[in-house]
């Protein structure tokens, strides 16, 4: 088996057809695309060779610092809230809940299977203001507060965004991070607590050291995820008002597929996956230290 | 050396030669040529949202026009309106563009289209089978000012817009039908201290909002105020532009569109005007269809007044230029024009106009070749108000490229609402034209 693994044809054989449908279908449109950041146009109006002109305009581009700032802010906010939330509720899962928490569990990740555009649909209905109001609205109103129009400033909007990404994906972190603690040997809870630690000295020094790698896992999904979204703003906010939701990936297919500007939508695709790249090697980076004996 | 670094290092050129390809294919795709053999269907790619030319053209080919059909069967495909224009770039990419489509979401799609030498030059194919005044003269003068000169689009419907009003609450307030642009704010402020909301409109797609901008343009500067923007000879952020950004901005800060503009939909807006909670409706004349539907018209279409866009005192412009468009219409490819085709093009030209008004009760810019009786009255006063008019304008984002005309609707509702200032909204816009 052993001389068949070493033999250089066999690797070539076996790893092939794998190798040429990953090339076929991920290696050559990323290069396509790479290739087409020096050019600008669209099928239609043909192909022009414009050197580094589109990236002369990234930067020049006031759209694009907008739609950066944007990103990273939803990025942060939405990072902070659903890996903090969900670990939060696995936290609760696993100390509080304990074996009966199969069935919260499974409410807390229920939303995580909707589709994002139905989940869009039903938190426009819930925030809506004309010709009726939604839930939300009338319940404010019932306090005596007059309605909103969420979707009508910048901030609101973005309230409404993280609300809704929130309540989508909080149960997937939650069980993400459930796995991560369930593994931490009960006999580790066992001597601390004849040490003398409970409660949050516990988490302190037990819990949050030992899930760290499990935490960082999550981080380094959910800022890529984050960096990435597209779907459910299309769907919720469309970008607006004016492109004040507009992330770089919606202003990337806006450039590209609205505008018919093919070459410069693919330097924005450039500048957002630099971006997620140097996210992940920083926080590979910074993990990279033994946490276990700061 | 581990067999991960080997492979790595026998990768590097495998990698390096993909990337070069794609290079290579990227700089050689986008005159990929080739010639297209004589189609075999008269095939039509519409939006699947507009189904009057769906049906009119099907009645066509049963009809007038079975012969053509026998001869080159008509074929129907459909593409979603949010993503036709990729799939026109993909098929026009690919030369492999259907014998008869909708031109796209914008004019320069198909400016684009013909500029790669893509589409029939109907005028001169009208020519050739004689059917020059097959279109008439108001459609086409929209379609040579939209598309600069030319005539390569099929007017498959010929819309004027104006403001719709409800004739009761202007007679219960006391309100003359206004000519100038004050007795509109005037009218506006009656209905507004009336608890009727003066204006109602689409703010979520915002354009229903920058066709005031447009027309209130048109009648300051006259009917040339946008190409010359185009024409680099004016600025949108000259000050006699930012004016008109700044009426139709202070008609928000009246109130005048009822609270939460921005979060109105098209329905909605067309609901609120039909059920009589709104006074005034900007709109084309595409919307009778909805007016002459009892189910959703409760005013009764006999309340429905037609007026169009009063006058500017001092403007250069005149009441009289109607704002027209010619809805979506259809191109023919180059690629697979010939004997059948030209065939099907005639006898579209001679019959399209009234089979459309008859059957579907669509106003086109094809000549109505034999009379249609028994029009809704209101279809009627509309049709004459066309004929009587002799030069049209466009609409604010007609002659725009695709940036700025998003730029302009995304950002309406942000204007009325007083969120951006007209300096900024019409600032935003010009930097997308250049």
């Amino acid at each position: 088996m052993n001389r068949v693994l070493g033999d250089p044809r066999a690797i070539l054989i076996l790893l092939g057809p794998a190798l040429l449908v990953y090339t076929l279908v991920m290696l050559v449109p990323i290069f396509w695309s790479l290739g087409y950041t020096v050019f600008e146009g669209n099928p239609i109006t043909g192909f022009e060779f414009v050197g580094i002109d589109n990236f002369v305009e990234l930067f020049n581009d006031p759209k694009i610092a907008d739609a950066l700032v944007f990103t990273l802010k939803y990025a942060v906010v939405l990072t902070v809230a659903q890996v903090g939330f969900g670990y939060l509720l696995a936290l609760i899962y696993v100390f509080w809940l304990r074996k009966a928490s199969s069935l919260i569990r499974t409410l807390a990740f229920f939303p995580v299977v909707l589709p994002t555009v139905a989940v869009a649909l039903l938190f426009q209905e819930l925030f809506k203001i004309a010709p009726v109001n939604g839930l939300v609205n009338d319940l404010l109103n019932l306090v005596g507060i007059p309605s909103v129009d969420w979707f009508a400033s910048p901030d609101t909007a973005f309230l409404v965004l993280i609300l809704m990404d929130l309540w989508r994906s909080m149960g997937f972190y939650a069980v993400l991070l459930y796995a991560g603690l369930v593994d931490i040997p009960d006999d580790l809870f066992e001597s601390a607590r004849l040490d003398g630690a409970s409660g949050w000295r516990l988490v302190r020094h037990i819990v949050i050291p030992l899930s760290l790698p499990v935490l960082l896992s999550s981080i380094i999904f959910s800022v890529n995820g984050t960096l990435k979204v597209f779907d459910s703003v299309l769907a919720l906010t469309g970008g607006g008002p004016g492109n004040t939701t507009t992330p770089l990936t919606l202003y990337m297919y806006q450039t590209s597929f609205t505008y018919g500007e093919y070459g410069y939508g693919s330097s924005i695709a450039l500048l957002l996956t630099i971006i997620c790249l140097l996210v992940t090697i920083f926080i590979f980076r910074s993990s990279r230290r033994d946490l276990t004996k700061g | 050396m581990t067999t991960a670094r080997i492979r790595a290092r026998r990768l590097a050129p495998l990698i390096a030669g993909v990337g070069a390809t794609a290079l290579l294919l990227t700089a050689c795709s986008g005159d990929s040529g080739g010639e297209t053999a004589a189609p075999t269907d008269f095939t039509y790619l519409s939006f699947a949202e507009n189904t009057s030319i769906q049906d009119t053209l099907t009645s066509l080919s049963t009809g007038s026009c079975s012969a053509e059909n026998e001869a080159l069967p008509l074929d129907i495909t459909t593409q979603p309106q949010a993503s036709y224009d990729q799939q026109l770039q993909l098929l026009a990419g690919q030369n492999a563009l259907p014998v008869l489509f909708a031109s796209g979401n914008s004019p320069q799609v198909a400016k684009d289209l013909n500029d790669g030498g893509k589409l029939v030059d109907v005028d001169a194919a009208l020519e050739e089978l004689d059917q020059s005044n097959a279109i008439i003269p108001a459609a086409r003068s929209t379609i040579e000012a939209l598309y600069g000169g030319d005539v390569y689009v099929l007017p498959t419907e010929f819309n004027v817009e104006g403001i719709w009003y409800n004739k009761q609450l202007f007679a219960e307030n006391g309100i003359e039908e206004p000519t100038t642009w004050d007795e509109l704010t005037d009218a506006a402020a009656k209905l507004s201290a009336a608890g009727v909301t003066a204006f109602s409109a689409d703010g979520q797609d915002g354009w229903p909002l920058t066709r005031l901008v447009g027309n209130y343009l048109f009648r300051t500067i006259g009917p040339d105020a946008l190409q010359k923007v185009i024409d680099g000879e004016a600025s949108l952020t000259d000050p006699e532009y930012v004016e008109a950004a700044a009426a139709v901005a202070d008609l928000g800060k009246e109130g005048y569109f009822g609270p939460s503009v921005g979060s109105i939909d098209y329905m909605t807006a067309v609901n609120q005007f039909l059920t009589g909670e709104a006074g005034m409706f900007y709109m084309g004349s595409w919307i009778l269809a909805n007016f002459n539907d009892p189910e959703q018209n409760k005013i009764g279409a006999e309340n429905i007044g037609f007026m169009p866009f009063p006058h500017v005192e001092g403007g250069e412009g005149s009441r009289d230029q109607l704002a027209a468009n010619v809805g979506v219409p259809l191109a023919l490819s180059e690629a697979s024009y010939g004997g059948d085709v030209s065939a099907w093009l005639g006898c579209f030209a001679e019959n399209f106009g009234s089979t459309s008004l008859g059957e579907q009760g669509v106003i086109t810019g094809f000549a109505v070749n034999e009379p249609v009786e028994d029009l809704p009255p209101l279809t009627q006063a509309v049709q004459e108000k066309i004929d009587a008019t002799t030069q049209s304008v466009l609409w604010f984002e007609a002659l725009f490229n695709a940036k700025a005309a998003t730029t302009s609707q995304t950002n309406a509702s942000q204007l009325v609402t007083g969120a951006i200032s007209p300096e900024e909204f019409m600032e935003m816009v010009q930097a997308d034209l250049e």
